[in-house]
């Protein structure tokens, strides 16, 4: 039963993951933007959401209705009025300027909230359990991170594919130029998309801020995260990047479980195998 | 009604980079109108279309759609106009479906003749196949999912870009059998083509395009076949 729990927990941690690598992923399918500075904007809403809980008390969970939108909103904005200005045939303007972003980031809150490390508390909800059968309890924030991942999941997904916007979001990434002749706004579009990932990056930063502590180093390895999650999954399918967050944090739980030091390298050597003997990742899009 | 310009352009120079494609092209077609552009390769026929649709730099043209000089407009906004193109090789997007790509050309909702069902009237096969992915068709069907989506535009002036390029002769009829249908709704149309034959039989009007220049323009019954021959190949 002790492994069991082990591996449970390292399900419902992948849910995190998941929430990390679903905006990037997203981003990437629709506008083919690797976004840098994505680990960065999930600590940035860990702030966000620091901020307005002392000043309104809120509890957390609660402020991810007020912080989500605000972050898509920063999205929408961020989209239309940088990354629009650097998309075009070339992978790499994009690229940098986010990884710009990130810096800018980082050091903006380093500077406004010094390196401290804080935490936001959830309350009572945080050390709630329930009991699956005798020896095997799960806590219920894990239970409720791992199923808004798959509720938002979900939810993509049906926008994606029973959808207007979804329709949209696909022929744009299929042929943008063609899509400017169905009459679609592009960069309206991308704003569009960055306004969505954004909300998701905003669950996802509150998650990860009530779950540990957080400081304005962690994104990059966030985003390392989110990435060999879609990796492992295999770019383009969101299930499949459910499933690469549940795989990599299975492999964290088991490592983490032989010895305390292994927990990172392990999850890291699951992303380089499959690297290695299946770079399309294990459920990759099936085209046409 | 039938002598009214739709479409006048004046002086079109178009550019791609450095290199100029076209040369003060002057061009015209009145509402109602079926117009067929031929040329060979180069000769600058797929430039007329971008850059009527705003997907080419041009420099100091005029063009008026409806007596307004559109030439500084977005693509999408030049759409809305009223604009449709379906581009050289089909171009349908790969992740939808038959429907799904025919709902991307309906997403503005245009008022105008065309619907789903009008299109699955024209194309019938298309309805046969509307849950498969776009590029699973023959190339002739993709050509009539490209110009249905064009249709769903509800557009009052369509251009086809290689209408027949890379088709088989029995599919091609088949598409300009389909084509007096689409112009009875009052839809104007511009045709490209290298294959002069069927693009004469459905013209009201010939331009033949050399080097970037207007060599030829007049009714079919007008043009000799010597005279066409002379303005394509320049011989």
């Amino acid at each position: 039963m002790e492994w069991g729990n082990v591996i449970l927990q390292g399900v419902l941690v992948g849910g995190l993951y998941a929430l990390f690598a679903t905006g990037l992923s997203l981003i990437f399918g629709v506008m083919r933007l690797v976004n840098i500075a994505h680990g960065d904007l999930i600590v940035l809403a860990a702030y966000v959401a620091l901020v307005c809980i002392t000043q309104t008390s809120l509890n957390p969970l609660l402020a991810i209705f007020i912080v989500a939108p605000l972050m898509a909103l920063a999205g929408y904005f961020l989209q239309r009025l940088v990354f629009n200005r650097t998309l075009g045939p070339d992978l790499l303007p994009p690229l940098l300027v986010s990884f710009g972003l990130s810096v800018i980031i980082q050091n903006g809150l380093l500077q406004v909230f010094s390196a401290d490390s804080r935490k936001l508390s959830a309350g009572a909800i945080e050390t709630a359990t329930v009991q699956v059968v005798d020896g095997l309890s799960i806590g219920v924030l894990p239970l409720l991170m791992f199923a808004t991942a798959v509720a938002i999941i979900a939810a993509l997904q049906f926008m994606f594919y029973s959808m207007p916007l979804g329709r949209a979001l696909r022929a744009t990434s299929d042929d943008p130029e063609v899509a400017r002749l169905m009459g679609y706004d592009n960069k309206h579009l991308f704003g569009i998309a960055m306004a969505i990932s954004l909300a998701v990056v905003a669950v996802a930063g509150i998650f990860l801020a009530v779950r540990s502590n957080f400081d304005p180093a962690l994104g990059p390895s966030r985003l390392i995260y989110g990435f060999e999650a879609v990796i492992i999954g295999g770019l383009g399918n969101l299930w499949g990047t459910l499933a690469g967050g549940v795989i990599l944090g299975v492999a964290q739980a088991i490592g983490a479980k032989i010895d305390p030091g292994w927990q990172l390298l392990a999850g890291h050597l699951v992303f380089l195998a499959v690297l290695a003997f299946r770079p399309e990742g294990l459920f990759p899009k099936v085209d046409g | 009604m039938a002598d009214e310009t739709l479409l006048e352009i004046e002086n079109l120079n178009a550019f791609y980079g450095t290199f100029q494609a076209l040369f003060g092209l002057a061009l015209s077609v009145r509402a109602g109108e079926t117009l067929t552009v031929i040329g060979a390769n180069s000769a600058g026929k797929s430039t007329l279309m971008k850059s009527i649709i705003g997907l080419v730099q041009t420099r100091g043209a005029a063009i008026r759609f409806r007596s307004e000089n559109i030439v500084a407009l977005e693509t999408q906004a030049i759409v809305r106009k009223g604009i449709a193109l379906v581009p050289e090789g089909r171009r349908l997007f790969r992740s939808l479906s038959v429907e799904e790509n025919l709902q991307a050309g309906g997403q503005m909702q245009r008022k105008g003749p065309w619907s789903l069902a009008g299109i699955y009237g024209l194309f019938p096969v298309l309805q046969e196949r509307r849950r498969q992915p776009a590029t699973s068709l023959s190339g002739g069907q993709q050509q009539m999912v490209a110009i249905g989506r064009a249709l769903m535009t509800n557009p009052d002036l369509l251009l086809i870009d290689e209408l027949s390029l890379g088709l088989a002769p029995i599919v091609i009829k088949d598409i300009y059998a389909a084509l007096p249908r689409v112009t009875a709704q009052g839809t104007s149309a511009i045709i490209v083509e290298q294959d002069t034959t069927q693009a004469l039989a459905v013209a009201d009007r010939v331009y033949c395009l050399r080097g970037g220049r207007v060599t030829l323009e007049g009714t079919p019954s007008s043009l000799s076949r010597d005279a066409i021959s002379s303005a394509y190949f320049g011989v």
